[in-house]
């Protein structure tokens, strides 16, 4: 079957084979209440509250949300209603920790005799997507029709640059990870099938090596082609359905779960531990030694790089994520996440971005979007004002993947364009709606 | 910590630039001009150098003049000036040649707003307007004419002289005798203009290309096939068809600038099927012998009709 196209990134995992190491307890953790889709969490506990790790600390508000746990043991220091960094706005409890890390005492396995109740601990984990989508799992196994189902993939396509934690929850926590599937076979019925791309033999071999023994998944290897990862190529790539525009993976019978997040929830069922700890790639071409390090939700950024030898000197841009889809931070005091899956440092050279010259009409972004958007089309219509002219070319179905920019030989900022195109769109529409109303 | 750069994503670039893309061209270009020098003489040479030297100047001068931010690294328009003197016959007079650098870099080119905003080849229009305004230099491959060249330019031209292929081909009959062996066609061996005469340096660069993924198949081979059908269809030797005139430098290096032609799979199998038909239309009706360089800037014009008819559906996007 024909594979979506895509380009072909450097891979630099330069820490595939490294098994992540433990951060010291950092002194003081700031954990968001919104580090997930939907409706931020409601935060339960005041400053002096004493914490332990697993304690629940913010209420899922509603249905599209997600609870949040305390990822140390300490004392509640203060409430902050932004981060000072990103001026993002947000609930964040800052914890000084006591170093002990003592567990709360009534943690214990859920009881998962139904599919309900699986999917009501689910929620309780408060695992969400740990792909850095941050979408709540239990929301996503919540289907009107079970039978519909007719596809798990678990997805082990880690696609961006450097990053490797993926490719180490598939090695290191492989018992976990066929806990979860043992899970999902118990309450759904669907075929279940691991996406991972050729470039990680060692996860390839041992999930293989598990599939033998225990026939309960297929492991699917890849080409390492950037998005393969996407939940939208993944899904067509693995069983040739197209999600339409407007629906979601369920509406073609496929669920997509990242690897590291079936992990957690069976990490939840198994221990009664809900997701207060991430694996976290940190590498770039700024970092001294890059480790995958397994650190508090919550730690600041900085203490992260400060345990893989510190910033170079000359560090130009940190991103939460990867440099494919990464999201730039001001500075290093910004806490990582749940679903926070690496910390790129580029070095000045790498962080600049190349000056921009005249397109050149040449077609790369058309032929190497996986979705096959005209994005020069869209970009022209929106530099010329023409809104209501851009609703032929779908720009609502970019994932923002970079595909287009980065073999852009003209260097033009094209995700840029379509996200501005998107937004323009959105707008234009909305008023029209109005307009109308 | 000292101040962070924060930009959208993504973080890193990949692929070629502009002018590396720019500088593949030239390299590919390099065998047909070794070609045309061993053809033609050190003339084929000079004419080369004259073209392109003028082609850069005229841009950054223009752009110099204007204020603008000067483009000439980018290699297009030494791109453009290689293929216009490709499309010249070697005793074009040095002013002509300059002129139509001239044509290509500031009319066609700079006047529509520089690289990647003209909607015709710079090159081919520029063949264009030379060969319509001084026919008699442009066609100065037959014997007779070759003393006309020497005298106004007073280089002398040695190399092969005589009837274009084409040339004999509209002629027929009798004069088909004269009609160089396909080896002689296939290596260039013949009269013509001075890149155009040996499909073997041409194919040479069309594989540089291929691998070095700066243009794709289709466009190249559709078109040549086309002609190579109809050819025969209207009764001339298709193999001789697809080996003489401007048809393999046109469908490998004119008929597949990025800017002019469509951006997707299936423009360019239009665009190339058009030029195909337009060409050997051209050829067996017109009164021209060469259609290469007409059908294709007739094809560039269609080229935005041509995207707006081919815009592909996005995986998953419903009818609009």
């Amino acid at each position: 079957m024909k594979k979506l196209p895509g380009v072909r990134t450097p891979h630099r995992k330069n820490t595939a084979n490294d098994p992540a190491e433990k951060l010291p307890i950092p002194p003081l953790v700031r954990i968001p209440m919104a580090m997930h889709i939907g409706a931020p969490a409601k935060l339960i506990v005041a400053p002096g509250d004493a914490v332990k790790v697993g304690q629940l600390i913010g209420e899922a508000d509603g249905f599209v949300s997600s609870p949040v746990h305390s990822s140390v043991s300490g004392t509640v220091k203060s409430v902050e209603t932004s981060d000072a960094a990103t001026g993002e706005n947000g609930v964040f409890a800052v914890i000084e920790t006591d170093g002990l890390q003592t567990p709360l005492e009534t943690l214990a396995p859920p009881i998962v005799g139904t599919r309900e109740e699986f999917i009501a601990a689910v929620r309780d984990s408060g695992v969400v997507g740990l792909g850095g989508a941050g979408f709540p799992t239990a929301v996503k196994l919540s289907v009107k029709d079970v039978a519909a189902v007719e596809y798990i993939i678990i997805n082990g396509a880690e696609c961006e640059p450097y990053i490797t934690s993926d490719t180490r929850t598939m090695t290191d926590d492989l018992d976990l990870l066929w806990e979860g599937i043992r899970l999902l076979k118990r309450f759904f019925s669907a075929k279940i099938l691991i996406g991972v791309e050729s470039n990680k033999p060692e996860p390839i071999k041992l999930m293989t090596a598990r599939a033998e023994t225990e026939p309960l998944a297929r492991v699917c290897p890849l080409p390492p082609v950037y998005p393969q990862g996407g939940e939208k190529v993944l899904i067509y790539n693995l069983t040739g359905r197209v999600v339409p525009e407007g629906k979601l993976p369920i509406d073609v019978g496929c669920i997509v779960i990242n690897c590291t997040t079936l992990a957690a929830v069976a990490r939840y069922i198994l221990t009664g531990m809900p997701l207060v700890e991430k694996r976290v790639t940190v590498d770039g071409s700024a970092v001294k030694n890059p480790k995958n390090v397994i650190a508090p939700i919550g730690t600041p950024v900085s203490a992260l790089l400060d345990f893989c030898g510190g910033l170079g000197e000359d560090v130009g841009k940190l991103l939460l994520g990867g440099p494919m889809m990464g999201v730039a931070i001001p500075d290093a005091s910004v806490p990582i996440k749940k679903s926070t899956n690496a910390v790129t440092a580029l070095n000045a050279r790498d962080a600049r971005a190349p000056e921009p010259s005249a397109c050149i009409r040449c077609g790369n972004c058309i032929t190497h979007c996986p979705l096959g958007l005209v994005t020069v089309d869209i970009q022209n219509l929106y530099l010329a004002g023409k809104i209501e002219s851009l609703s032929v070319y779908r720009p609502n179905l970019c994932m923002e993947c970079g595909c287009c920019a980065f073999s852009c030989p003209a260097k033009r900022p094209l995700t840029q364009y379509m996200k501005l195109a998107k937004a323009a769109l959105r707008n234009h529409e909305a008023a029209k709606q109005q307009s109308v109303n | 910590m000292k101040h962070l750069i924060v930009s959208p994503a993504p973080h890193i670039r990949g692929g070629a630039s502009t002018s590396e893309i720019m500088r593949d061209v030239l390299i590919a270009l390099l065998p047909a001009a070794v070609a045309s020098v061993v053809i033609f003489g050190w003339r084929a040479a000079l004419v080369i150098a004259v073209c392109t030297a003028s082609a850069v100047f005229f841009e950054w001068g223009y752009e110099k003049l204007l204020k603008r931010s000067v483009t000439v690294k980018d290699l297009s328009a030494a791109v453009t000036g290689v293929i216009l003197a490709f499309n010249l016959p070697a005793s074009i007079p040095l002013w002509q040649a300059a002129l139509g650098s001239a044509v290509a870099v500031l009319l066609v080119k700079q006047l529509f707003g520089g690289i990647g905003k003209n909607f015709a080849n710079p090159a081919v229009t520029a063949r264009i307007v030379l060969f319509l305004a001084f026919s008699r230099t442009m066609t100065a491959f037959a014997s007779d004419a070759v003393t006309g060249a020497t005298a106004v330019t007073g280089a002398t031209v040695d190399g092969i002289t005589g009837a274009t292929p084409l040339a004999i081909a509209k002629l027929g009959g009798a004069a088909l005798e004269g009609m160089p062996s396909k080896l002689d066609l296939f290596l260039g061996n013949h009269a013509g203009c001075l890149g155009e005469v040996s499909a073997l340096a041409l194919l040479i660069g069309f594989a540089y290309l291929l691998i070095r993924r700066v243009i794709s198949w289709e466009t190249p081979v559709i078109y040549v096939a086309v002609v190579f059908a109809l050819s025969a269809a209207f009764g001339r030797d298709p193999v001789d068809a697809i080996l003489s005139g401007g048809l393999m430098l046109g469908a490998i290096f004119m008929a597949t600038d990025y800017v002019t032609t469509p951006m997707t799979f299936w423009g360019r199998v239009i665009f190339a099927v058009g030029a195909g038909f337009f060409t050997t239309v051209i050829r067996v009706y017109g009164s021209y012998p060469e259609g290469v360089s007409f059908s294709i800037l007739l094809m560039n014009i269609l080229t935005p009709y041509i995207n707006r008819l081919t815009v592909p559906k996005p995986l998953g996007g419903l009818k609009a």
